[in-house]
């Protein structure tokens, strides 16, 4: 069961009803307590694709590698017509689709545009839980007295990111996350769904076991050996034997879900519990200045992306895999959060040291910082034998200069002067 | 060996004796107490030893002497017992391979350790010059307590001595905050001219336990003379430390000497404010103090944490100023001042902040606190 087969590929902008899906009136509608809102870009990628080279509208649109094991990440709606779909090898959609426009992936626009989108949908609410480039989660219940019902704040950012940005977008409007977005997949393309909560059921009902979130391959052959094909099934089976067939945590969860009870709130951050970066060796490597040199690069990357993200971590952990496979992680407690660099290799390199490993050949290294906190909780304990201006400005310079002229234009000395793959 | 001892007095040089025991001796004698009975200056005196290759403690009493010689016991063992005993007289025999501690009807025997085994304590160097006990004591307290704990940084774990003819200057710091204080001395060359960098420490109990007698002389052995070692006596107690290496911050020229503000608060009240509104600053979130002409408002928490807030009296020359403090460095520096009212020196909020003591006609102390604040996330 994939999301593809719950798709119709028939716009839709309705209201689900005791008798099926029904246009939505002027009446108004029946979504009071509907303050979760799904958001779907439609073929994301492909649209992004088609707005930069309008001569493709219309055409079967392809985004994917092109190489020998090139795979398809995106398909627009005229190259699914075809049978085409993502993660297909891309000779087989060729061979399905051969006049499809093939397009590699250009994940920086696709970034841009996404991140223009998500701001439209901010200035709705600040309650917006973003999945991926091309999905997001929000609850408008702060946002209805400014802007109207959770239907019309739906229509709003329709018209918005096709007036602004030039793409269709779906939108599923219920009372749960779980709803909202069989919603908004029910109702692609450039469609509207609301599933008012006294027919979530009845929504749900007829839709197979796969439809359920948590539901993969396994859970799906267990259930249809439990004779369960439809979420109807799931919801009129006893919860205790849901529970002895598939465990304590995933039975309760499935019974709860069948009769669409969802408790998972928008959260508008799922803080990260760490940042790392890790790198596998092309061959074992025991000389100590090389594995420090790579700690460096790694904790470079690391502290960037702390950076990036606004945060600091407090924990500085190494980890080191032998040859043979048997790993140490060795961790250290700083006085106080950081997102510098040059304090987290310091750190990083004392525990390697310690490690007893050093000489000893490593086929993978890697740096993590744990115990986050947002940057902008951090006080700075300042010291007597500080710069005004220390690492942490510098620091701040280069991403600047990364920002501006890409990734090797500027870095630490000892990683100058190497391959490019190594930078 | 046999002698006979007051049960006090035996107690007071055991514990004494006991704090320098290693906790973990590299070598088992190290773990014994020496006992010497014997004359000494005409006097029939005790000697007790301990000795971890870093700090030597030595102290002698009185006793009664029926036969002298020599012992070595476990020092924690032997502290324990007399610790415990009842207030009469205690009387200490070697017995073969034993040692025989008896005291009203109680008796313990005691293995004794190798004593040929037992390293020879280091030698006091040859005496500096000598001090107030107490006034020594006491500001070796106002500094030690800047003084850093993580070992990886030795040299901040240390008090700089400063000797330069009738002036004594001690500094610490763990470079978040500066102790200084000078005190005068009497030197046996009024020309002398030395600097050393003590543990800090061995330093303060040190002087806190030299209070018995008026004076404590200091013993300083010059760099050019092998290692480099300091040796306090005073009350009958010496004690000799290794002294530690590396450099100490150039401290003199992180001393600002010019400020845009000055403010003046009661100390007492500072203290307990202080305290009072830190107790909703979560580890590593610091206090925040707002000075203005008449009066200082202390803050501490914020956003969606617990806060408090708490407003003094104070008076203030110059520019108005906001900064934030780790409350425990900004306790500790009042603390040690000597005047009821703290004197604090500002310059601006990522500037050092100096803290004394409000100067008095006599010449107080020359005692300074200076203090690096908390830079707030903006």
């Amino acid at each position: 069961m994939s999301r593809r087969q719950l798709e119709r590929g028939r716009a839709v902008r309705g209201t689900v009803t005791a008798d099926g899906i029904a246009p939505l009136g002027r009446a108004d509608p029946d979504d009071a307590d509907c303050v979760v809102l799904h958001i779907d870009m439609d073929a994301f990628f492909t649209s992004v694709e088609e707005l930069r080279s309008p001569g493709l509208r219309g055409r079967p649109v392809i985004v994917g590698g092109t190489g020998p094991r090139g795979v398809v990440a995106a398909a627009n709606y005229p190259a699914r017509e075809y049978g085409v779909h993502s993660a297909m090898p891309m000779s087989r959609a060729l061979r399905m689709c051969p006049d499809a426009v093939v397009r590699p992936p250009d994940g920086a626009a696709y970034r841009r545009v996404s991140a223009a989108v998500m701001d439209i949908l901010r200035s709705v609410t600040p309650e917006v839980e973003q999945l991926s480039v091309d999905e997001a989660f929000l609850d408008v219940s702060g946002a209805r007295r400014r802007l109207g019902g959770p239907v019309r704040i739906a229509e709003l950012i329709r018209s918005r990111v096709h007036g602004e940005q030039g793409l269709t977008c779906s939108v599923g409007v219920a009372a749960t996350k779980f709803a909202a977005k069989l919603a908004s997949t029910r109702c692609k393309p450039d469609g509207l769904l609301l599933i008012p909560t006294a027919h979530v059921a009845a929504f749900l009902h007829p839709l197979p076991v796969g439809a359920l979130w948590g539901v993969g391959d396994k859970t799906e052959q267990a259930l249809r050996r439990l004779g369960l094909r439809t979420v109807g099934d799931v919801a009129r089976t006893p919860p205790e034997t849901l529970r002895h067939e598939l465990g304590q945590a995933l039975g309760a969860h499935l019974a709860e879900l069948a009769w669409g009870r969802d408790p998972r709130p928008v959260t508008t951050e799922t803080a990260d519990k760490s940042v790392g970066a890790e790198e596998t060796f092309d061959s074992d490597v025991r000389d100590p200045e090389t594995i420090r040199r790579e700690l460096l690069r790694l904790t470079e990357k690391v502290a960037r992306r702390l950076r990036a993200s606004g945060q600091a971590g407090r924990t500085v952990v190494v980890k080191l895999r032998r040859a043979d496979f048997r790993t140490v992680t060795r961790s250290r407690t700083l006085g106080e959060p950081t997102d510098v660099a040059r304090e987290v290799f310091t750190a990083a390199g004392e525990l390697y040291e310690a490690s007893g490993l050093s000489g000893v050949p490593l086929r993978l290294v890697g740096v993590r910082m744990e115990g986050l906190v947002p940057a902008g909780q951090i006080h700075h304990q300042l010291a007597l034998d500080e710069p005004d201006q220390g690492w942490r400005a510098a620091e701040r310079v280069q991403d600047e200069v990364i920002r501006r002229f890409g990734a090797g234009a500027i870095g630490p000395a000892a990683l100058a002067f190497r391959d490019e793959d190594d930078v | 060996m046999k002698f006979r001892v007051e049960r006090d007095v035996l107690a007071d040089a055991v514990a004494w004796t006991a704090r320098t025991l290693p906790v973990r001796p590299s070598v088992p004698v190290l773990a014994g107490m020496l006992l010497d009975a014997g004359e000494d200056d005409g006097r029939q005196r005790l000697r007790l030893s301990s000795f971890d290759y870093e700090v030597s403690a030595q102290v002698s009493v009185d006793i009664d002497v029926d036969e002298p010689g020599r012992t070595l016991v476990s020092g924690r063992l032997l502290a324990e017992i007399v610790r415990n005993l009842p207030p009469q007289a205690v009387e200490i025999s070697t017995d073969g391979a034993k040692v025989v501690v008896s005291c009203g009807s109680a008796k313990f025997t005691l293995l004794t350790l190798p004593v040929e085994d037992y390293p020879t304590l280091p030698a006091m160097p040859e005496l500096t010059g000598s001090v107030l006990s107490d006034a020594f004591a006491a500001a070796v307290s106002q500094v030690a307590v800047a003084a850093g704990r993580d070992d990886t940084l030795p040299m901040l774990t240390g008090v700089r001595v400063e000797i330069e003819g009738e002036t004594v200057t001690l500094a610490s710091t763990d470079r978040y905050r500066l102790a200084v204080r000078e005190l005068t001395w009497t030197p046996q060359d009024p020309g002398v001219s030395a600097v050393a960098l003590v543990p800090a420490k061995t330093l303060a109990d040190t002087a806190k336990s030299l209070t018995s007698g008026a004076q404590v002389s200091i013993a300083l052995s010059t760099a050019g003379s092998g290692e480099g070692m300091i040796g306090f006596e005073g009350g009958g107690r010496r004690t000799t430390t290794r002294l530690l290496d590396g450099d100490f911050p150039k401290y003199r020229a992180l001393l600002p000497d010019s400020f845009n503000s000055v403010a003046e608060v009661q100390k007492s009240e500072f203290v307990e404010a202080v305290k009072r509104v830190s107790l909703v600053a979560e580890r590593n979130t610091p206090l925040r103090l707002a000075f203005s002409d008449g009066r200082l408002v202390l803050e501490a928490g914020a956003g969606d944490e617990a806060q408090a807030v708490e407003v003094l009296d104070a008076s203030l020359e110059g520019d108005d100023i906001q900064i934030a403090f780790n409350s425990t460095f900004l306790v500790d520096g009042l603390n040690a001042i000597e005047s009821d009212i703290a004197r604090l020196q500002f310059t601006t909020s990522t500037k050092p902040a100096i803290i004394t003591g409000k100067p008095v006609d006599d010449g107080a102390s020359d005692y300074r606190y200076l203090i690096m604040p908390v830079r707030l996330s903006s």
